[in-house]
Formats: structure tokens, C-alpha cells, sequence
């Protein structure tokens, strides 16, 4: 790094990059690459990055959803499935309290990428990352099409679920932005 | 110690004047003097002050049972007492239903600032994994120079640190949105925050070893319990004071709490200490996960929501006297409580007993760490009225903990009564006023 760039780089910056040449550490972390971390880099972006190839449309998702998901979530995604407490997927009327009850996917989420994303890595409750991926898209086509916020035909792929425009996209506010 | 004892030294101690509204004493009377209370605080089974010495005629000086014969053998790793057994956390889903779980600390039957492992708080949304540390691994790649991975026992031949710090759940004090007091002890209304002693390797030191893209501004860590639970966090706090989190108090993590590694941020949000630590990807922008993007993500007055709160931020609560911990009869007392600040150390706690029309600086205990617990404490003489207690905390960089009108005019409440384990809001950290009546009940109470 030359002395210019050091210079205009912010301190953490010069700390972390050019001071790595010359730190003497344990070095007993054993180098990896992008092959070696697929199994688990399962990150999506809200740009859609990290998404894997695949898709699905909402009606393969009801079936694997009928099988799947409904015995904590209801049928048809409406929740109220006795002594369980698996939100609704469906619904929600306009925020109208503070409560952490009111939030909906479709009145809440800010990104549709979320909704994938978390259906991967934690659903089913009990045998979580053991859907395929054109499940997960089926599984989020399903929901995000009985949420009306796409088509019933329409298929959810890597290109296709990042431009799902949330309804609430807009409606957050950074509480400390000088931390970030 | 005989009577005329008692007297002379409680004569002493009456000398001292009140310095605000029903009987706050100077907190320098706390300071070298050795002060006996009429009433020495007790925390047994019926969870009350004890009573004024009884005459010892009544309970003469024996030799016990337990003094006449040896005692038990010693385990190789001690459980408390069995007299201890109600000292223990709350669960707010005593069945393990699928869904969170709550295991909230019992402030007022604890004390100091550090919590016990076993009483540390836990919120949970996937069970407590049983990992195998040996084949545990933490990857470090993304937008790093060279992606690394680590095992535990690596990690455990690098440079170490330790550091007192609070862990507090973004939920806390939610029973503070209520509509109306809830009527909860201090571990129901606060008791998912916790202090411990925490020993491991900083974050800065491994990513000295993996170099960073200077485009790097965030970073996800994910755990590796069944959510696989992921949060965003501003690169600025990893280069900061963010630790890979390998003993808690002094043993290896408990296993609700992260065993073998968890990611620990002094002062953020509970729930982006990443518990079962597996992986941290640097990346430019946050992932906007389910937890940061929806659960910690809490609804405004407007409509609007707040999202990436990050700081836990100054509070203080009363934790004896508190509800279940009945004052018998008038006399002196001690008034001790918490205090923290995701901002810092603490700087000054007042406290009120008339509902904050007046207010005496408490004394804190040394030694006042930065985002750790810290002790109050405040001689107080009840003359067995009606009085309201609070705590009001300031911190190094001038936060003061608003009262909860300030906070409601602010933030809001709820509409109806909510559940008192339900976790229905975040963020509060409001002032916590307890009501005592003439028979020595404690109350909570919005005032």
C-alpha cells in the first residue's frame, strides 16, 4: 500500500489492512475458499446476492406447504393452531398499534429476499435447512401470492424475488446512524 | 453485639439528616461507618425484609446439628445451597413449545453486579444446541483477503481479554408499554439483562489475520443452532470492542448461552450477541434478516418503525426493596438497584421516595465499569408511610433515563394489558417506580 492511499484511507482502515503485513499473529486459522464455505454461506441480500439458482410458483408451494407447514401455521396460512405460537403468514391489517402483534409480512417486511432467506435456514421448525431450494421459492411464492403481493402464476427466482416491492419498504428509521 | 450497642450506634446513625423527600439519607453515610440497619435486608424463603432483632431468649445460641457432625462431602463441581432452591430464572414457555423462550434473572434475590451462569438470562428461538466443540468451527470470509477458519482450540492459543460487560435482550423492561402497571416482580418487568465477565479473543485480532476489503462495512454473524440465527452488524463495532466470547465468569459458556462461542458487543442488543458462533461474512450492506428486519424492529407512535437500534441505552431500576420484598416496620434500610449504559459508564444515579418530586445522588460501587452492571445504593429511614421509590440514571455521555411519561409521550404504550411474559415491544428504558404502603408492600406503579 503505498503512502498516498494510507494516508486518505480512514484510520481503522490503515490499522486493518496495512498493519496485517507486518502483525505477527498465531496464524492457526486454516485458509478456505468459496468452495469450501458453500454448505454454509447460505447469506441472501436484499439485492438478491447469495441467491441460489432455482424457482417455484405458488401452487407447488400449497402442496408443499399443506405438508409441511400448516400443522404450526394453519391452513391457508391464517395461524390460530392451538398451543402453538407460529405467527399467521397471511393478512394483516394496518398498523394501528405499537404492538409486535401487529406485524404481517404483508404489512411489516421490508424485503420479500427476508422471507426466503428465513424460510431456508430456520423452517420447518423441526427439521430446519432440509428444503431444496425450488421449495423455499415455492414456499415463498405461496405466501407472498396469498399476501396478493404477486400473482398466483408468477414464479420466484433469483431474479424475480428481489424485485418484490414490500409494502412497508419504506416505513423503518435508523436509530443511531453515526454507529453504522 | 449487645443492646446499649445497638442503640448507641443507631442513635449515630439517626443524627444524620434526610437530604430529600421521605427520608433519603446521604449516600456518605453509607461510606466508613459500618452502619447498621433496624432492618438488614433478607432475601429467604418468604422473600421479605427481616423483622428488627428478636430478643435472643427466643432463639438461644446452640451448638446446631450441622455443627456437631461433619458435613457433606464435597462435589467436584458445587451446586448452591438447599435452601437456595427458589432462586432460580423464570421460563416464559415452561414446556418447550415450539416458538421463544424466556429465562429471566432474579434480580432481587441476587447481588453485586455479576450474574451467576446458571441465573444468566436466556431468550432463546431454537433450543440450546448440544455442540461438540471439537468439531465446532468459526469461518471468517466475504470480503476479507483470506477466508479463514478456526477451530475452538485455535481460538483458545490466541490472544485473550476479559472484560465485565451486561448482555440485555432488545425486549426488556416491555411490561413498561403496558397501559397500566403490570403487578410484577423486578424479574419479571427487567429480568432478561444480565452481567457477567467475559474472556475471549477480540474480532479485530482474527481480522487482522484474514485482512479486509476496504468496501467491508458490515458484517453477518450466524450461528449454528437450528435458526441458524444471523444478524448485521456495522464493521465499526467488530473493529471496536466485539469479542469471540469463549468463558463466561471464568468457565467455558453455558450452553444456552453459546457454548462453545459466541459473539459478544458490549452494549448492543442481546440478540446480535450471535450465540453458537459459526461464521462471520464482511459484506457491504446489512442482510436484513428475519430478527433485524422484523422481530427487533419496534413500531413508533407514527407508524414508522425504528430498525438497527443497536444500543441498549441507559437504565436503572430498584431491585430491594422491590415487589415480594415486604419492609417490616419503620427503620433504616438500604434502597440498592442496578445501572447500566450501552453508551458507557455510569456517571450518576438519583433516587426519589416521593414519586420524583425530590431526589438524592445514591452512591455507586467501585469499581464502575463501561457497559457493565453497576451497584446503587442509597440509605434510606422509612417512617412507615406511604412513599414511591425510583432510580434515575445518567450516563458518561450525558443520557439521562427518562421517566415514563417522557418515554410514552415519546415512544408510545399499548392499547390493552399485555400477557406479562409477552415480549410484545423493545427498547424501554424508562424509570420504574415501586409504591410501598404503610404495611411495607411493594408495588409497581406509574408515577
Amino acid at each position: 500500500m503505498s503512502t498516498r492511499s494510507m494516508v486518505i484511507s480512514t484510520v481503522w482502515l490503515a490499522l486493518f489492512t496495512a498493519s496485517a503485513a507486518f502483525a505477527e499473529g498465531p496464524n492457526l486459522g486454516k485458509p478456505i475458499d468459496t468452495a469450501d464455505i458453500a454448505a454454509w454461506d447460505i447469506s441472501i441480500q436484499p439485492d438478491g446476492t447469495g441467491l441460489p439458482p432455482g424457482g417455484g410458483k405458488a401452487a407447488d408451494g400449497a402442496r408443499i406447504y399443506a405438508e409441511k407447514c400448516a400443522q404450526c401455521h394453519g391452513p391457508d396460512g391464517k395461524g390460530g393452531v392451538a398451543g402453538v405460537t407460529a405467527a399467521p403468514l397471511v393478512g394483516g391489517a394496518p398498523i394501528t398499534d405499537i404492538s409486535a402483534a401487529m406485524k404481517t409480512i404483508a404489512n411489516f417486511w421490508p424485503y420479500a429476499t427476508t422471507l426466503f432467506d428465513y424460510t431456508r435456514r430456520a423452517m420447518p421448525w423441526q427439521q430446519p435447512m432440509t428444503l431444496a431450494n425450488d421449495e423455499v421459492y415455492a414456499l415463498t411464492a405461496y405466501i407472498l401470492a396469498l399476501n396478493k403481493l404477486i400473482g398466483e402464476d408468477d414464479t420466484m427466482n433469483a431474479q424475480t424475488l428481489p424485485k418484490v416491492r414490500m409494502p412497508n419498504r419504506d416505513g423503518f428509521i435508523v436509530r443511531f446512524p453515526d454507529a453504522m | 453485639m449487645g443492646g446499649s450497642d445497638r442503640r448507641r450506634r443507631g442513635a449515630k446513625y439517626s443524627r444524620i439528616e434526610a437530604v430529600a423527600g421521605n427520608g433519603l439519607l446521604d449516600r456518605r453515610a453509607l461510606l466508613g461507618r459500618g452502619v447498621i440497619y433496624a432492618g438488614a435486608m433478607s432475601t429467604g424463603a418468604l422473600g421479605s425484609f427481616a423483622a428488627a432483632a428478636e430478643p435472643l431468649k427466643d432463639a438461644p445460641l446452640t451448638d446446631a446439628p450441622w455443627s456437631r457432625e461433619p458435613g457433606a462431602a464435597i462435589e467436584p463441581y458445587e451446586r448452591p445451597s438447599r435452601f437456595e432452591k427458589t432462586v432460580v430464572r423464570t421460563l416464559s414457555n415452561p414446556n418447550g413449545q415450539p416458538g421463544a423462550q424466556g429465562a429471566r434473572t432474579p434480580h432481587h434475590l441476587v447481588n453485586g453486579v455479576i450474574t451467576p451462569n446458571g441465573l444468566h438470562f436466556v431468550v432463546s428461538y431454537g433450543g440450546a444446541p448440544d455442540i461438540d466443540p471439537d468439531k465446532h468451527r468459526l469461518a471468517i470470509h466475504g470480503m476479507v483477503k483470506q477466508p479463514l477458519v478456526f477451530t475452538v482450540d485455535a481460538l483458545a492459543r490466541y490472544p485473550m481479554v476479559t472484560r465485565v460487560t451486561f448482555l440485555e435482550c432488545g425486549g426488556n423492561s416491555a411490561p413498561l408499554f403496558s397501559p397500566q402497571p403490570l403487578q410484577a416482580n423486578v424479574q419479571a418487568l427487567h429480568g432478561l439483562a444480565s452481567c457477567a465477565e467475559w474472556t475471549g479473543v477480540k474480532l479485530s485480532t482474527l481480522l487482522e489475520e484474514t485482512g479486509i476489503d476496504p468496501k467491508a462495512r458490515w458484517f453477518i454473524a450466524e450461528g449454528a443452532d437450528a435458526p441458524h440465527l444471523s444478524r448485521s452488524v456495522p464493521l465499526k463495532k467488530g473493529l471496536d470492542d466485539a469479542m469471540i466470547a469463549l468463558y463466561q465468569n471464568g468457565e467455558r459458556l453455558m450452553p444456552a448461552n453459546g457454548y462453545p462461542m459466541r459473539l459478544l458487543l458490549p452494549g448492543y442488543e442481546g440478540n446480535m450477541n450471535v450465540k453458537y458462533l459459526r461464521r462471520i461474512k464482511l459484506v457491504e450492506e446489512p442482510a436484513m434478516s428475519y430478527w433485524e428486519s422484523k422481530v427487533y424492529a419496534q413500531i413508533l407512535p407514527n407508524g414508522k418503525a425504528y430498525q438497527f437500534y443497536l444500543l441498549q441505552e441507559v437504565k436503572s431500576f430498584i431491585t430491594q426493596p422491590s415487589p415480594g420484598l415486604t419492609l417490616k416496620g419503620p427503620g433504616l434500610y438500604e434502597i440498592a438497584g442496578i445501572t447500566y449504559s450501552g453508551a458507557g459508564r455510569i456517571s450518576r444515579v438519583m433516587v426519589s421516595a416521593d414519586g420524583g418530586r425530590s431526589w438524592a445522588e445514591a452512591a455507586l460501587q467501585e469499581p464502575i465499569l463501561s457497559k457493565a452492571f453497576t451497584r446503587f445504593r442509597m440509605p434510606w429511614r422509612w417512617d412507615g408511610s406511604a412513599v414511591v421509590l425510583q432510580s434515575r440514571a445518567t450516563d458518561e455521555a450525558g443520557n439521562v433515563q427518562p421517566t415514563r411519561a417522557e418515554f410514552v409521550a415519546q415512544r408510545g404504550e399499548l392499547k390493552t394489558v399485555p400477557p406479562v411474559a409477552a415480549v410484545l415491544n423493545q427498547h424501554c428504558n424508562a424509570i420504574t417506580s415501586w409504591a410501598v404502603d404503610s404495611a411495607g408492600e411493594v408495588k409497581h406503579v406509574y408515577a
